[in-house]
């Protein structure tokens, strides 16, 4: 039996939602039907629309899909002004003050406290500004990631922007990719760093060398390399199911990844899992199918030319969230193929108040050409910086906050949205890994060798601050401390992508988060005492067994202290006066 | 008169006649001797899988863990409240939830 949310998608979805959001949002909020509003909910995610939690009604997280993290000049102006006219709300965090922008490991923005009657202002400004929210949530194609810095990274196999600008074109508003059983996650990356982090997403188009009759648009018929994608299909790391994509054996020149994109996109629309979400993301079809099954489907029902066989790829070259090696990030001064630099710059928990959002505007205009882009670090990275602009740049006093040369725990800090917005949240997240990078830089030392150190941290098995490719995973989780119910976390260790991916191994269960500093210290006393010469952090883990791991955890008290212990979820809003359900703030009043 | 009843966002919560009615991150105390061997088990709920009704009483299958002990799975049909003349009523969160046989 097809699940209300397939009859409420098959009634009305895609673009057509989009009419009846601004007719609500003109009636007001009062006027969505009560008997329609789980099913209207549920369709204004394809607008990008996502409700906020029980306690915050009528209030919703807005997400604005940049693909690839592109951010033309101009535009994160729009995004600093958007947020500081409509994101602020009743509630006020003690960190990040009362109106922010969250930039997401998808590459994409986030911003919350919208009301419903804004929206159509909010969308006419993105869209005069070449933005949208369209398909940003919900079951459709989502922001295409990739390397942010694609077409200007000095380390580039191939320019993937063009491809990526054409498959958002193509699939944004496409009807018949409109409906899909579930999200699709797309990354193409060009570059040699495995920055897209293809493994973890639905379909992944990576860079490789085939060998081809002609060549690239060669005379002869030499065979000569090529330079297009390999294609990977069902990664994703939600659920307590992660999967890396898995290798279908085939090559695709740029000028065909739509035809294959779409193809697999249809495969997908028309088998996918419509009677189960919980089994509907393609993963679980790939698992099914297996890669042959997936290929051969592909072959004989949604393309009309030949496959190619898998070409020669560069994984052996991949180094972002590898957990060793060069270039785990995009943090700080690179070089630019136009001999221009780009800087990335760390954005803790990727949180950046409205009035930096703006700054940061300023600067980019200042020292690069404007544009701005998004990491799948939740970090932000300014390009087109002249040498002779390096220095001055990096002066300026807002990179003192958003440094190109952060502290390891800085620098290693992923969080989600958790206890703060979001519905399926077990724990406080991102205030949370603030208090522990700044605990642990303020009290840890890494080996002088290491400079990088992961840790993400996620409040539910959902994933989305991918914890599970981090030095150090935290999961949300709850535990009791004398006798009291506390929030807590689950910790594992030692996943990392690169050429050969691993998910991180959960070795200690249910540590009351209060002792999670603690935990995290001793483990890394151990590690510097214990590792091998030069060895990193990935590679002890993977040489020692889920005991020994556990025991180098060792959570303890410490003089951290944690003021939101108590079930955070039961709050309207963690961090209110007065934070009972009882004092939730009104549905918002129609302006 | 018919109760919409629903699990939404990923199990995140359960709808009732379209309201937000229960919620995942809630330590039930339940008596499950089919998920684990605690004499009680201390459920941490971060799944709604189904929802129900039997007569008034609206019953859920949620996926959890038991945090005395570590136990992971789901649970069978555990009432979380009643339906009285359109309005739900949740059970007293802090009292011994008992899986229906
Ligand atoms: C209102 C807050 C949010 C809600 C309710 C939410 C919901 C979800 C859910 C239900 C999933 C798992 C679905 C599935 O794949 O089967 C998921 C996965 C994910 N989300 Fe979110 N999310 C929220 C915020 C965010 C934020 C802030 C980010 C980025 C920082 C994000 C990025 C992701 C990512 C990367 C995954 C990956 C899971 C995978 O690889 O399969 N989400 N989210
Ligand atoms: S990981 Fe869970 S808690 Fe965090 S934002 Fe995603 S769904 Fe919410
Ligand atoms: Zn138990």
């Amino acid at each position: 039996m097809p699940t209300d949310v397939e009859n409420w998608k098959s009634e009305v979805y895609g673009n057509e939602i989009r009419d009846r959001l601004f007719e609500f949002a003109e009636a007001g909020f009062d006027s969505i039907p009560d008997d329609e509003r789980d099913a209207w909910f549920e369709r204004f995610k394809w607008w990008g629309l996502y409700h906020q939690r029980n306690g915050q009604e009528g209030y919703f997280m807005m997400r604005i899909g940049t693909p690839n993290g592109v951010l033309e000049p101009g535009q994160l102006r729009v995004v600093g002004e958007i947020a500081d006219e409509y994101a602020r709300g009743p509630g006020v965090n003690p960190i990040f003050g009362d109106v922010y922008a969250d930039f997401t490991t998808r590459q994409s923005i986030q911003l919350h406290w919208i009301e419903l009657s804004d929206v159509p202002a909010i969308f006419e400004k993105l869209e005069e500004n070449g933005l949208s929210t369209q398909q940003a949530c919900g079951d459709s194609w989502r922001n295409i990631v990739g390397n942010p810095v694609a077409g200007k990274d000095g380390q580039e196999v191939i320019d993937a922007w063009p491809v990526i600008r054409d498959l958002n074109e193509r699939f944004k508003g496409d009807d018949d990719h409109a409906n899909l059983p579930r999200k699709w996650k797309v990354s193409v990356t060009g570059s040699a760093d495995g920055s897209g982090q293809g493994d973890i997403n639905d379909l992944a188009f990576e860079p490789a060398y085939k060998a081809v009759t002609g060549g690239n648009g060669g005379d002869g018929d030499e065979s000569e390399d090529a330079v297009g994608f390999n294609v990977r299909v069902g990664g994703g790391l939600s659920r307590n199911e992660p999967r890396l994509a898995r290798d279908i054996d085939v090559w695709v020149p740029p000028e065909r990844v739509p035809d294959v994109a779409g193809g697999l996109s249809a495969l997908f629309r028309d088998y996918g899992d419509r009677e189960d979400r919980y089994n509907a993301r393609v993963k679980f079809l790939v698992d099914e199918w297996g890669a042959d099954e997936v290929r051969e489907t592909l072959q004989e029902e949604y393309v009309d030319f030949e496959l190619e066989s898998a070409g020669r790829d560069v994984r052996e070259e991949y180094t972002y969230n590898a957990g060793e090696g060069e270039r785990n990030d995009l943090i700080g001064v690179h070089d630019q193929k136009d001999g221009t630099n780009f800087v990335g710059l760390n954005v803790l928990v990727g949180r950046m108040g409205a009035d930096d959002v703006l700054e940061l505007a300023d600067l980019a205009d200042e020292y690069g050409s404007g544009e701005v882009r998004l990491s799948q670090r939740q970090n932000v990275i300014v390009t087109d910086v002249p040498d002779a602009a390096l220095d001055e740049f990096l002066d300026e006093p807002l990179l003192e906050h958003y440094s190109s040369e952060p502290s390891p725990f800085m620098r290693g800090s992923v969080a989600c949205t958790g206890t703060e917005f979001c519905s399926l949240s077990i724990v406080e997240t991102k205030n949370r890994q603030v208090r522990f990078a700044r605990w642990l830089k303020a009290n840890v030392d890494l080996p002088a060798d290491v400079d990088e150190f992961h840790i993400h941290l996620s409040g539910c098995t959902a994933s989305c601050a991918q914890p599970q490719i981090a030095d150090v995973s935290l999961r949300g989780m709850k535990t009791r401390k004398d006798g009291d119910p506390v929030e807590a976390l689950d910790v594992g260790l030692g996943g990392g992508l690169g050429e050969n991916p691993q998910f991180a191994r959960w070795v200690t269960q249910r540590v009351p988060v209060d002792e999670v500093p603690g935990a995290i210290a001793n483990l890394i006393e151990s590690f510097a005492a214990e590792r091998e010469e030069g060895e990193s952090f990935r590679a002890f883990v993977a040489r020692h067994d889920d005991e020994e791991l556990d025991a180098f955890v060792d959570p303890e008290e410490t003089d951290y202290e944690d003021p939101m212990m108590h079930n955070t979820k039961r709050t309207w809003y963690p961090y209110a006066e007065e934070d009972s359900m009882e004092d939730a703030p009104l549905t918002p009043a129609d302006d | 008169m018919t109760t919409r009843l629903r699990v939404l966002d990923d199990g995140a919560w359960i709808s009732v006649n379209d309201d937000r009615k229960v919620r995942v991150s809630e330590l039930w105390r339940l008596d499950a001797p089919d998920l684990c061997e605690c004499a009680l088990t201390d459920l941490v709920v971060e799944n709604f899988q189904s929802v129900g009704a039997d007569g008034s009483t609206v019953e859920v299958q949620v996926y959890g863990q038991c945090i005395a002990c570590g136990e992971k799975g789901t649970t069978g049909w555990i009432p979380v409240g009643r339906v009285r003349g359109g309005e739900f009523a949740e059970l007293d969160r802090s009292a011994v939830r008992r899986v229906r046989r």
